[in-house]
């Protein structure tokens, strides 16, 4: 049994990154520790068999966001914070929502294993080289919507997740993308100085 | 013999035979040939004294940065100065993994696929390793402390973000196209018949576009002339290697010629039919043997086409280098996809 091992070790990392990047004094440092933190969570895709969620991980986070990130902590020069107090004001009211947040994502995965019994996944890699997907599928038939549960067998992860996209998650998925273009346009908007230059 | 250990013996050889190659055999000639090339390109001899036609230049060169004294500035953050040249060196070994170099060999009594992990992302491993690289050049450029390093690092950064995605967009065409990210599968796909009926299914024709601009980003990608700013002698020194010396700046050199060969290989692989041969379909195992050197050539022309348009084009200005990736190639190469979803809705390939 390698499956358990691989998990603890790769979560510990993840965690061990997450604590990094708020315990560093150098802002590239702790940027550092959330890529460390990145790679972490695409080894559990990998664990899990989900070699697309894998690269897409890394290739999305570490090598898109966080390259912009570094790019603008190495441009704006922040000022040194050598000799800043380690702890801040405000460290109690954050460990209070911490505890609050830990209790809602703690409970509702133990409430949710408990009546799914996710807790008891199969382990076995073989069972899980070929995703198979359950959905609901819809016909109209003599007038009526009916709904049949299906089951289908999809040869890699990759279409899984395209299907689960563009098939059966696909107005979410646009109004998504819709939002995101609005709040690319509105941080352009804000970021010019001027609006006399707007045309 | 347990399967489980016929797999790992089979990995374990094409491991061997791929490091073997490329950093055996290629990356070494590679250096005599750009610096042989430069000369006969300018017109001067280039180096012909250590060895047969200058042959052991490459070996003289790695000796001499071997012996110098490794130097580290005073004011440069220690760790990441070290690590950088490995966090750039590490990725660029890794891609070969994925790339198919040869057909289906029958040997022992096993058919053994050319490539040593044909994993179902394929393309999406090699650009989530390319994209790691990039830390290298970036912490190169800030762990320096130097003002020159520094703008190194942050113009490669910018640079391969850019490129990125325009030669990214290009790639999704190939895998609309073949139905598939594993790499051997679209060699197979562009194997399996004709364009138009009289040319190669490779996807350099129908895709002509999305070829040119996976080709120049490729440039951009490995920092190469015309577009290597990052490390642009005339303004910025060396750039982010600028405060590197002996090994640790042969490091870079190396990861940059693996950056080159592994573009060159994705380049023949994606877009001129990897180890395929056009109308010809050799079988036995001279003709995989002939399919790996079928790919060899192929993938010996780009390296080729590198080092010929590092000697003959200058180098871009940095405006021109964003404006050309963001207003020509994105929007090209999103043209491209509708170019090639509709070939492939309407059944043309």
């Amino acid at each position: 049994m390698t499956a358990p091992f691989f998990f603890w070790f790769f979560a510990a990392i993840v965690v061990f990154g997450a604590v990094g990047v708020v315990a560093m004094r150098q802002p590239v440092h702790s940027a550092l520790f959330l890529l460390l933190s990145f790679f972490g969570v695409a080894a559990l895709f990998i664990t899990l068999n989900a070699e697309f969620l894998a690269a897409v991980q890394v290739l999305v986070y570490a090598g898109g966001i966080m390259v912009l990130f570094l790019f603008t902590i190495m441009l704006v020069n922040i000022r040194r914070t050598a000799g800043q107090p380690y702890v801040h004001r405000q460290a109690g009211a954050a460990l209070l929502v911490a505890f609050f947040l830990l209790a809602v994502v703690g409970g509702t995965i133990v409430a949710s294993s408990r009546t799914s019994g996710l807790a008891d996944a199969p382990a076995d890699p073989a069972k899980l080289s070929t995703t198979t997907i359950s959905r609901m599928m819809t016909e109209t038939v003599d007038g009526k919507t009916v709904k049949t549960p299906v089951t289908e067998q999809v040869a890699g992860n990759s279409q899984a997740v395209a299907w689960g996209l563009y098939r059966d998650y696909l107005l979410p998925f646009e109004v998504a993308s819709v939002f995101l273009l609005v709040a690319m346009i509105g941080a352009v908007v804000l970021g010019k100085r001027t609006m006399e230059h707007v045309d | 013999m347990s399967p489980t250990l016929a797999a790992a013996l089979e990995g374990a050889a094409k491991i061997a035979f791929v490091w073997a190659c490329v950093l055996g055999a290629v990356l070494p000639n590679l250096i005599w040939v750009e610096r042989r090339m430069a000369g006969l390109i300018q017109d001067r001899p280039g180096p012909n004294r250590v060895g047969p036609f200058g042959l052991f230049q490459a070996v003289a060169d790695i000796l001499k940065l071997l012996m110098k004294e490794d130097v580290v500035p005073m004011y440069a953050d220690r760790l990441l100065h070290t690590v950088a040249p490995l966090i750039l060196l590490v990725p660029a070994m890794t891609t070969f993994a994925v790339i198919p170099f040869g057909s289906t060999i029958h040997l022992f009594g096993r058919d053994i696929s050319l490539v040593v992990a044909d994993v179902n992302i394929g393309i999406l491993y090699v650009f989530a390793l390319t994209s790691v690289g990039i830390y290298g050049l970036v912490l190169a450029g800030w762990a320096s402390n130097n003002k020159f390093a520094l703008l190194g690092g942050l113009r490669s950064s910018a640079q391969v973000i850019s490129y990125e995605l325009a030669m990214g967009i290009a790639a999704i065409s190939v895998f609309l196209a073949a139905g598939s990210l594993r790499l051997q599968r679209v060699v197979e796909y562009q194997a399996s018949g004709t364009f138009l009926g009289f040319l190669p299914l490779w996807n350099c024709f129908p895709q002509a576009i999305g070829c040119l601009i996976f080709i120049v980003s490729a440039f951009a990608e490995t920092n190469r002339v015309p577009f290597d700013l990052p490390e642009a002698e005339a303004e910025l020194v060396a750039g982010y290697h600028t405060e590197y010396s002996a090994f640790r700046f042969g490091m870079f050199f190396m990861a940059e010629y693996l950056n080159l060969i592994a573009a060159s290989a994705m380049m023949a692989t994606l877009y001129f039919g990897g180890w395929s041969l056009p109308y010809l379909h050799l079988t036995g195992i001279f003709g995989s043997l002939a399919s790996i050197a079928v790919f060899a050539a192929k993938t010996g022309f780009f390296i080729f086409l590198f080092v010929w348009v590092r000697w003959t084009l200058p180098r871009f200005r940095f405006d021109q280098l964003m404006n050309l990736g963001w207003k020509v190639f994105l929007p090209l190469s999103l043209l491209n996809l509708l170019w090639t979803g509709a070939l492939v809705l309407w059944g043309v390939i």
